[in-house]
């Protein structure tokens, strides 16, 4: 992880990596702490009944991550300005695994004193967002 | 299919929202963050897609939240919110059209104190054939 303090973002860095593990006892603790019980992510039955292969993760729960991680670039959250993306294929967890969701960032502006990222967030090598960008004061 | 007077709309949030540090130290402790003094930045969908949802599926709208699935979203965050704001949250359904049977609905929350705007959200949410 980068280190905030270290230095001076430039345009076209790429940003170290981050991996976050997400397995059912997350997503629930996750449903809990959002308020949002949707079955689809907590009951493999019901999940199943409705098309889907498997339990998926909150796309929210995945942008939680990302802003997590922008945080750390940032140096603290109180320094995300903008955050947001596309959900594009969902997160799927199935039962006794932790999933990756693994994360990274380009820098792709700097100016007046923000910074502007274009992030990228995959789960076993699937891209579940898109056009995911950030902005955060620096 | 959603009502066509709705598009446009702003709905004021009645409901005033009180932020307290248990629901901040939970939504943390998901994803590992140390800072509790403010909440994280996607925090606020707790309050948006709630009141969204009350919105949404009022008779005068005429959405079907079993169908939904969210496609996009994105926050702005002007201060952070943190334990102890009082906050109301209106919703502007921005927009909503029509792709191959679904529905896309584009919602914008406006989170406020008394005085101060905190946070806008964009919600777009499919609600599927």
């Amino acid at each position: 992880m980068v280190n905030p303090g270290d230095s001076r973002m430039i345009k076209d860095q790429v940003i170290d990596e981050k991996v976050f593990y997400v397995n059912r006892a997350l997503l629930k603790q996750y449903a809990d702490a959002s308020g949002d019980q949707n079955p689809i992510h907590q009951d493999e039955a019901f999940a199943k009944s409705v098309g889907l292969p498997d339990v998926i993760a909150h796309g929210m729960l995945t942008m939680a991550l990302v802003g997590k991680y922008v945080s750390e670039i940032a140096g603290g959250s109180a320094n995300v300005l903008e955050l947001g993306g596309r959900f594009t294929k969902p997160v799927i967890v199935p039962s006794g695994a932790d999933v990756d969701i693994t994360v990274s960032a380009t820098v792709t502006d700097v100016a007046d004193g923000k910074v502007s990222l274009s992030l990228s967030a995959t789960s076993a090598g699937v891209k579940v967002l898109g056009m995911a960008k950030a902005v955060i004061k620096k | 299919m959603i009502s066509p007077d709705s598009i446009g709309r702003t709905f004021p949030g009645t409901e005033s929202i009180t932020i307290s540090q248990s629901q901040i130290d939970a939504f943390c402790a998901v994803i590992g963050e140390s800072d509790t003094s403010i909440a994280p930045p996607t925090f606020s969908i707790r309050i948006s897609l709630d009141q969204s949802e009350a919105i949404l599926t009022s008779p005068e709208v005429g959405i079907k939240w079993d169908r939904l699935v969210h496609g996009d979203q994105k926050f702005d965050i002007r201060r952070p919110l943190k334990a102890g704001d009082v906050l109301t949250c209106s919703s502007t359904i921005e927009s909503a059209r029509e792709v191959a049977g679904n529905e896309i609905i584009t919602v914008r929350s406006d989170i406020s104190t008394a005085d101060e705007l905190l946070v806008s959200s964009w919600s777009t949410l499919v609600i599927r054939a």
